[in-house]
């Protein structure tokens, strides 16, 4: 009665108990190469914004209390929001492909019920935060357009963490406090931002893939 | 001697239908084609699997609609929970009752 092999089979059965119920709970092909390459758009694009921000003060251009208030030929406002567009699309594009080649090697869906529910959870703070920034624009209070998002997307993270590896929850609780001590550096929103979406993902996403993926090909 | 195999609930012997419990004891509320997708199997396949649970007392029920395209969704009971919970303690008692040794 107390063959091994029962045993064997009871604790088979335990162990397809918990994949089916991780499963369908948690998104697990989540690609630490996403987290590197969406950090690597970020550090592109803030050096670009650099550069241009640098060569507006250099002909002359100045900030007043409501932000890059002089328009006219370089048109620094829309260049950086077009740049900002192209970053994320950038980063979203080049994240999902490493995250789509990791769930296809472990040959599971990429569009299941898992990744639904990750992307709804992520996107509930992160459309809000959008929406806050784009208001923020509207009435000309760029300072805070970088703490703004920091915090968001924190928060976005902290709430998605339920639904994929739990591990971003810690990078959601960083972005958090470095949106909120960048809010009392308002001039340096530009390095924070930096810090946070490019340095942090690639410095987590290299955590991550070191944790999880490394040796798995 | 008690029967080691005395607790394990009969109805949960197939890998499918305890693929479902899992799968709704996490999720409040799933529908047939994510059921489908998540265990890889047919319609019918899953159909009567989904109708032994039910007859059970163990799953509810929904019928809905997203537009015209009816939405079946599943959640687990109060005595569903009950059942398969305690059939998970009984494999786990089943497992460390053989670490013993005679």
């Amino acid at each position: 009665m107390d063959s091994p092999s029962q045993r064997d089979q009871s604790l088979e059965t335990l162990q397809d108990i918990r994949r089916m119920m991780e499963r369908s709970s948690r998104f697990i092909s989540l690609s630490g190469l996403s987290g590197v390459s969406a950090g690597i758009c970020a550090l592109i694009g803030a050096f670009v914004a650099h550069k241009w921000i640098l060569e507006y003060y250099a002909v002359g251009g100045y900030v007043s209390r409501h932000g890059y208030m002089v328009e006219g030929e370089h048109d620094l406002k829309w260049r950086l929001i077009f740049l900002a567009a192209a970053v994320l699309a950038a980063a979203l594009l080049s994240s999902t492909w490493f995250t789509w080649r990791k769930a296809r090697r472990n040959n599971l869906p990429v569009w299941d019920l898992s990744s639904k529910k990750l992307l709804i959870n992520m996107f509930i703070p992160l459309v809000a935060g959008g929406f806050f920034v784009l208001g923020l624009m509207y009435h000309t209070d760029w300072d805070y357009v970088a703490p703004t998002c920091l915090v968001f997307y924190g928060l976005a993270l902290v709430n998605a963490s339920k639904f994929t590896l739990s591990d971003i929850r810690y990078l959601g609780f960083l972005e958090i406090i470095l949106g909120c001590v960048s809010m009392y550096y308002l001039h340096w929103g530009l390095y924070f931002w930096t810090l946070g979406f490019g340095v942090l993902h690639i410095i987590y996403g290299l955590i991550m893939w070191w944790k999880y993926e490394r040796g798995v090909q | 001697m008690k029967n080691p195999i005395g607790n394990l609930n009969k109805v949960f012997d197939s890998r499918i239908r305890m693929g479902v419990m899992s799968i709704l004891l996490m999720n409040e509320e799933i529908s047939f084609n994510d059921l489908k997708q998540l265990l890889e199997l047919t319609d019918g396949n899953l159909a009567s699997h989904l109708i032994n649970l039910e007859e059970n007392g163990f799953i509810k029920v929904h019928k809905g609609f997203i537009g015209r395209k009816t939405n079946t969704t599943y959640s687990i009971t109060k005595s569903g929970e009950k059942a398969f919970k305690d059939h998970l303690e009984a494999l786990e008692n089943m497992i460390k009752g053989m670490h013993k040794p005679g």
